[in-house]
Formats: structure tokens, sequence, C-alpha cells
């Protein structure tokens, strides 16, 4: 038993707080684990690394119950245990929370929170005892939450941690955090970390999965790597560092793509002039957004998520209305007067990749191949007069994965079956394989694996030097740094700073970031001449 | 609907044949029990059902004429689910289309059947058209929810109807509220005539020729659901709106083109019950064909098969209780109702009760064979 858990010294001699032997779980022919075996140190952050589709997911839902593994056991506490449901799992004090939340939007945080816990048929006294119990957890771990807030109102570093105080009020002693930190910003994962912290030092047990190497170095304990759905490697954290991960991560060594400075950018193919968005309460979401995007470059938008990039994105994709200003794309003129659809906006060579796209450019219940076809349904390539020829779609979608590595290879399977990250996949394959001239990417590397994170960018840059425009909007300071010309920073809905490439550190950018723009010498205020780099 | 298992792991045969069979075989189970419950004895009560559905031509015949406006209705229900819309209209949109063939028949007396037939057809498909479409528009344009505008729009065709029936297409002289009878010329041709012609004789049968036209709109709804570019922008809207905004798709059109297409489906009741068997409008001369259509859609989980199918099975139920509650005197018409009622609450509010249990009794099996193929 011992040498199929290579974890022999743990980092605190301490019991275990869930084992997991020899798990086997598979979906017809998809083998999701295979005999993992895997023990967490009670008290300890356990982190769960491996490339899109490796497993990892399935595994915590096993443990979770919402899957029944085909063979292997599980111990909690040193006991086997049967875990047939949900249920089960929080009974045994196991917590889950998913990467997309399962809130119920319209209640408020006190509701969610109580929902299934109720506590008697009279809501009354149950509303009072939740009350003072989460408002103790509240106090215990620094969970900051608006109880009495409408969670639909709430962004989601705080919906998340509406997740983890629910788990908490459950009475979990073992929390599963399935990629938490995909959806934060930079600040909102230290405030995330400093959470689990305070959690740990209370002796609870944590099991995170995530995708970001650093934050394992950051954060866990030890570390587990996943490949192909068997455990491949595990480490304490202290004897390990980024490269050794990755390797173990893709079995070979990391290649990050680098971004050479590429011929001089050519004629604007998007220019933004004056653009201002305004929500249903007459707020002004996007600030008189003036800049231009040319031929051959990237042009990356930096700043804290909710500071006007998403509606930025939403605007020129054709997505939500603007009310002021002007876009020119393509020989178009997009005004208040004349706005552009979606639609339209396809047909003027722009292609979109939403931020939350497993959410809007995918619909989950379909199969992959008719979500390849998504958005380009008009496509007179792929129907025969009024009848759309799905061999034929299929045939291009099995294309589309082999060039894109979305596992497993079977178009006909329903997309929500498929893992986060392969989603990911699709809709990026689909959006930039129909050679769009301008691009519009929200987070594009957002919940996929280093060598996807490698490929996307290997992708984008030749995209770039085959004479595009592309507009990336991402949260990670990192990529925007690698792949941009330029770099556009965003605060409070307005551009507070445009930096050409060589010009950029990330204490600039940082400053800009937050709104501080008397410290100007490297960067000049975007005006409408914006571009000149 | 497209993959071969759930995600439960159930294979897709289970999910189409076992289960729904699982659901009806405790529906009966139930209804034995309350027959049992009044004194009678299930078994023959059911075998006498089952007789009477299927077990001679006369019942076959009145089953397949059941199942005729059944299917209409059913697809009517399943096109508006596919745009996630609920129609709970289908009876007024059934009731109003078979005002559009019934003035077409009545004025074109002495033509032919096979040349009133496509006008009929287009009369009855446009008047349930419009009924469904004015819900679908201020649905899709004024935020009012489809399943209250339908309602309300049944209420509306039956006082439209009670009014024209009782006035000004009422048979002259007449106290009865229904128009006057269609010229002969243009009844379609019933089991009868057919057989007649094949040179059988039987007495009149309401069976007649719309069961084809209902066969061929199923097919027409398969194609159009899962195979043209239309269908496919229809079941983007019904399953994620905010990606149907994404692809460029105009919901609020789609929205009501499926609301027109489902009463269009719908206003063929008529051909069936008013050009093919009573031969003059009516008072409720759809008899709830479009409520049922709704659990006949959900049976046959919207699939034009799955309709077809579940169609069949409720027309027997209604042919079958009518013979049992005639035989029987004990056995009331209303508990007819009851066992029709089970077999709905069953195969569609409870359709997946004993889903979990099925997944458990075929787990080990699928264990077992994955572990085959490993050695
Ligand atoms: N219910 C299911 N039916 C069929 N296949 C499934 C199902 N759930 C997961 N899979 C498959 O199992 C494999 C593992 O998926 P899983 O979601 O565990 O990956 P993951 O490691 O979490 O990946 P990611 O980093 O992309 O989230 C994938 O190939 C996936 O397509
Ligand atoms: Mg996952």
């Amino acid at each position: 038993m011992s040498q199929t858990v290579p974890l022999s010294v743990p980092p605190q001699p301490g019991p275990w707080a869930v084992e997991l032997v020899g798990i086997d779980k598979r979906f017809g022919p998809v083998h999701a684990n295979k005999a993992v075996s895997l023990r967490i140190r009670a008290g300890s952050i356990h982190g769960l690394v491996g490339e899109n589709g490796a497993g990892k997911s399935t595994l915590m839902s096993i443990l979770y119950g919402f899957y029944q593994a085909d063979e292997g056991q599980i111990l909690v506490n040193g006991a086997e245990v049967r875990i047939r449901e949900p249920k089960d799992a929080i009974a045994l004090g196991i917590g889950m929370v998913h990467q997309h939340f399962m809130l119920v939007e319209e209640f408020t945080v006190l509701e969610n929170l109580m929902l299934g816990a109720e506590g008697g048929a009279l809501l009354k006294d149950g509303i009072r005892k939740a009350r003072a119990e989460v408002e103790r957890l509240e106090k215990a771990y620094r969970l900051d939450v608006p109880l009495d807030a409408k969670v639909a109102d709430l962004n989601v570093g705080i919906q998340q941690r509406v997740e983890i105080l629910k788990a908490l009020y459950r009475g979990a002693q073992v929390l599963i955090l399935d990629e938490p930190t995909a959806v934060l910003s930079p600040p909102e994962v230290q405030d995330l970390f400093r959470i689990l912290d305070a959690l740990r030092a209370q002796g609870r047990t944590i099991l995170m999965i995530t995708h970001k190497l650093k934050e394992i170095m950051a954060i866990t304990d030890a570390v587990s790597v996943l490949r192909q759905g068997a455990v491949v490697a595990s480490f304490h954290t202290q004897d390990t560092n980024e490269a050794a991960l990755a390797e173990a991560m893709v079995g070979r060594r990391a290649n990050p793509a680098v971004r050479r400075p590429g011929a001089p950018a050519g004629a604007p193919l998007l220019t933004v002039e004056d653009l201002s968005i305004f929500d249903e309460r007459g707020v002004e979401r996007l600030k008189r957004a003036t800049f231009r995007v040319r031929a051959g470059e990237i042009v990356g938008v930096a700043g804290v998520a909710g500071n006007g990039q998403s509606e930025l994105l939403e605007a020129l994709s054709g997505m939500t209305p603007f009310q002021r200003g002007r876009v020119h794309v393509n020989g178009r003129d997009v005004t208040p007067e004349s706005p552009m659809d979606p639609a339209q906006a396809r047909r003027q060579g722009i292609a979109h990749v939403p931020e939350d796209r497993l959410r809007r450019a995918v619909v989950k219940p379909f199969p992959a191949f008719q979500n390849a076809l998504l958005g380009y349904q008009d496509d007179p390539a792929m129907a025969d007069g009024p009848r759309l020829n799905w061999k034929r779609v299929a045939a291009a979608t099995a294309r589309l994965m082999e060039d894109w590595d979305v596992r497993p290879r079977q178009p006909s399977l329903r997309t929500s079956l498929f893992s986060g990250g392969n989603q990911q996949k699709l809709v990026l394959g689909r959006e930039m394989e129909r050679d769009p001239n301008v691009l519009l990417v929200g987070q594009p590397t957002r919940g996929v694996d280093i060598g996807a994170i490698e490929f996307i960018h290997r992708r984008l840059l030749a995209m770039r030097d085959a004479g595009k425009a592309i507009l990336l909007v991402s949260a990670e300071l990192e990529e925007i740094m690698a792949l941009s010309d330029r770099i556009l920073v965003m605060c409070d809905g307005a551009i507070t700073g445009e930096l050409a490439a060589e010009d950029a550190t990330e204490g600039l950018i940082g400053r800009l970031m937050a709104g501080i723009t008397d410290d100007m010498e490297h960067g000049s205020r975007a005006d409408a001449a914006g571009g000149a780099a | 609907m497209s993959a071969s298992t759930n995600s439960d792991g159930l294979p897709r045969w289970a999910t189409l044949a076992l289960l729904p069979a699982i659901n009806l075989g405790a529906a009966l189970v139930v209804s034995s029990l309350v027959i049992l419950a009044i004194g009678q004895d299930p078994l023959s009560a059911l075998a006498f059902m089952v007789k009477g559905a299927v077990g001679s031509g006369t019942g076959l015949s009145y089953t397949l004429y059941y199942a005729t406006s059944l299917i209409f209705t059913g697809l009517a229900v399943a096109i508006a689910n596919h745009a996630g819309l609920f129609n709970i209209g289908g009876e007024g949109q059934a009731y109003v289309g078979g005002l559009g063939t019934g003035l077409v028949c009545l004025a074109l007396s002495g033509w032919p059947w096979y040349t009133v037939l496509p006008v009929a057809v287009l009369a009855g498909a446009l008047f349930g058209a419009v009924w469904g479409l004015i819900p679908g528009y201020l649905q899709a344009y004024r935020g009012s929810h489809i399943v209250i505008t339908t309602i309300m729009f049944n209420f509306l065709a039956s006082a439209l109807m009670v009014y024209l029936l009782g006035g000004p297409l009422i048979e002259h002289g007449q106290m009865a509220p229904e128009s006057r009878e269609f010229a002969e010329s243009t009844f379609l041709p019933a089991v009868k005539e057919i057989a007649a012609g094949l040179g059988y004789r039987t007495s009149t049968l309401p069976l007649n020729l719309s069961l084809l036209l209902a066969l061929l709109c199923a097919a027409g709804v398969w194609f159009l659901i899962w195979h043209t570019r239309w269908g496919f922008q229809m079941r983007t809207v019904g399953a994620n709106e905010a990606a149907a905004r994404y692809a460029g798709i105009n919901a609020r059109t789609t929205i009501v083109v499926a609301m027109a297409i489902s009463g269009a489906l719908a206003g063929l009741v008529g051909i069936n019950e008013l050009q093919g068997v009573q031969h003059r409008i009516t008072l409720n001369f759809q008899a709830g064909m479009g409520f049922t259509g709704i659990a006949v859609a959900l049976m046959g989980r919207g699939h034009p098969v799955g309709i077809v199918l579940s169609s069949l099975l409720f027309g027997a139920l209604y042919q079958g209780g009518a013979e049992l509650s005639f035989e029987y005197n004990e056995i009331s018409p209303r508990l007819v109702v009851v066992i029709q009622g089970v077999v709905i609450l069953f195969s569609g509010a409870l359709e997946h009760m004993f889903r979990p249990a099925l997944v458990r009794l075929l787990k080990p099996k699928a264990a077992a064979s994955a572990a085959g193929q490993r050695a």
C-alpha cells in the first residue's frame, strides 16, 4: 500500500483526513481515473494539478458523491466510508466549492446559506440560529460577506466566499475547491489565500485544484500531479518547484511562447472613439474609450476585473449597445444610431471569445459538433440548401479537435461532459480557425493547462503575424505583458494609460490600474491618435 | 438527446425504452389498485380495456383516430418546448384552426375532397398559427408570460366559437350550436371508403386519411428541429438565450415563428375531427386533445417518434377507457380519466422516479463488461 502512495513523510505528522485507495472511474470509453491513490493529511492544504481532462474534477466529484467510483475505497479519518451522494459527503464533513457556483442568484446570502439546512419547518427560528452561527464563522475566518445582500448583486470573489461559508456552515472539515482562483483577480486571490490559511490554522483540510503552479508553491503543503487519469507524482511542496511540476504534468519541459517584435503594425482595423456605455441605472460603465488596433498587432487591456473591460468587449462584439461614440471596423461605421448586432459583427470579420464563454459561447446540452457551428450556422459550406449537413460539420469538428487537442476526440459527445478546459479549447478553436480580421478575446487561457496556454499563445502570435488585429483582455498581467505590442490600462471604466510593450513594467501598470495617472513619464494618455507606438 | 449515454451512465436504450416501460407498468399497478378499491377485478378490467383498444378493427380504428389528433397537438407542444416555451394553448389553437378548416369546407361545397384538402390544411394551419403567434409575440416583445397568455387564448377561442356557432354560423332553423353539414364531396376518405376501394366492407369508422398527414407532419418536424438551420437556432434559443444572442440569433423572431409553427400544427386537429369525421363545425370538437398533447409531448420526450408512440398509447387509453365505462356500470368515465391521469403522472411528472434505481441496477453489469474488455 505504501508504494501506491508516494507521500510517505507527512508535512506535519498527523492523521490522514482523507484517503483515496485505487479509485477507478470510466465514462464509456474514457478512463477518467486510473487506480488513483491519494492521502491527504488533516490540517493541510493539498494541491491537485494536471492537464485539462486529466481527471481532477472527476476525482473530486467522486469524493463529494457526485459520481460513484467503479472501483476503490474512500477512507475518512481512517474509517472506510461509502459516499453515494453529496448528502453522504456533507454528513462526513466534506464540502465542495465548484468552479461554477451553485447559488440561487435571487436569494440573499443568508437564504443561500440556509438552503437545504433550514433547521425546522418554521423559517423564523432557523434564520435566527443561522445568523448567529454564520456570524461566528465569519468572525473566525474573517470572511466578510453582507448576509442580507442579494447574491446577484455580489461580485465573483464575494460569491465564492459565500460558497465557502456555505460549506463551513454545513460543518465541512474537508473543503474541496475546484479551480477557485480561475475567476479571481490577484487581490481576490490574496484574500482567498488568507482565508484558506486561517482554515488550515484551525485544523481544517483543504483540497485545491488549480492550473497555476505559482499558487501551488504559495499556499499548499503537498501536491499531487494527475496525468491521463493516473497520479504520476506527489511532492511535499517545499521539495519541488514550478518547473518540476510542469514537467510532471505534461511529460516535457515547459516551453513558453515568446513574443518577438513583429513587422511594424499596418493600417488600423479597429478604431474606437469616445465610446461610452451606461448601465440600466444610468451609471457610466465604460468612459469615453478611445484607441486603435492595427493590422498585425496585439493590444492588451489590463485592469482589475470589473473596471470596464468586459463592457468594452461586449460593445465591440455587438452584444450590448453603446450610448455614445463611434466604432470603425473593416470599413463599417458603428454608432448608437446605427448599431451592429453579433451576427453583423461576425460578417464584418470580428470574432469574439467572451470572458464567460462556458455560459454564453456554448450550449452545454448540445453535442460538441453543434457547438462547433454555433455563431457560424449561416456558413453555406456547412449546409445543402436549408438542410444543415451535420456530417460535414462533424468532420470539421473532428479536425478542429485534432488541431486544438480537445480531448476526448468525440465530436458527438455532449459538450457538458468535456472537462472545463477542453470546452474552452473548443470555443477558442472555433473562433480562431475562422480566420477573422479582428479577434476580441477575453481571458484566453483561463482554466486551461500549461501546455494549452503555450499553444494558445503561439496561435495568437501567429494570428498577429498574419496581419490580424487582436484585442486581448486578461486578468493575468504576465499574459498581457508576454503577448501585447501595446497595453491599455483601465480603471473605473476609463482608459488610464497606454504603454508600448517596451515601456511596460508591472509597477507602472499596477499604478495605472489603481487609477494613479500623475506619474506618467513612460506612458502617454490615450487620445484620438492613440496607437502611435 | 444526442449523447449515447447520460451523465449518470444510463445507456440510451434504457432511457428510451426500458424506463418508459417501467413507468407505464407502475401506472398500471396503481390503476389496478384503484379498480380494486371500487370492488372490481383489475385484471379483467385492464384486459377488457386492451381488447377494446386494439382487439378489433373497430377498436383499433378509434384508437388510431384519437392518436391522429394527439400527434398534431403533441408535435405542437414539443416544438414550442424546444424553443423554451411552454405552450398550453394547443386547445385554443386546435379550436380556432378547426374554424379555418371548417370555413373552407363550407365555402368549397361541391369541390372534390382532394382539392379541398390542401386549402383546408392551409387554412387550419394559418388560423392555428395566428392563435399561437399572438401569445408568442406578446412573450417576445412585451414580456407577457406565454403560459398565462396561451391559457387566456384558450378562453378567447372558446368564447369566439360559442359566439360564431350560436349566431353567424349556426345552421338555419336549428337549435344545436353547430354549422350546417359540409358537402359530401369535401369529406376526407375514411377507412370505410378506403376499405371498400380494396374490396372490403366495414361499418363507418372514424379513422381517416389525416393520419397520414399527421405522420407526414411528424417527419417534417423531425427534419425541421434537427436538420435545418432554423431548427438549430430555435434549439439554441430554447437551451441558452445568452448563447443565442452571442451566436447572432434573433431570439424574438425565433420565438414568434416557433409559436406560429406550434399553433399551425395544433390547428390541423380540425382536418381529422371536422373534415374527417364530424363534417360540420361543432362545439368543443377538439375535446381536450390540446391538453393531452402536453402529456403526449412529455412522454414522447419531445421527439416525433416518441410522440407518435405516446399518441398511440393515449389513443388506446381513450378508446379502451370508453369501452370500459360502457361495459362496466360501476366504472364511470371519470375513473377512466383517473387512469389516464395516473399514466400521465408516472410517464410525465415522475418520469425520472425510477431512474436512480435503474442506474444502480444496471451498474454492476456495466462495470463487469468494462472489466471483461480489459481482460
Ligand atoms: N459525465 C461524463 N461523461 C463522460 N465523460 C466524462 C464525464 N465527466 C468527465 N468526463 C471525461 O473524463 C475526463 C476527465 O474529466 P475531468 O473533468 O475530471 O478533467 P479535469 O482534470 O477536471 O480537467 P480541466 O482541467 O479541464 O477541468 C475528460 O476526458 C472528460 O471528458
Ligand atoms: Mg475540471
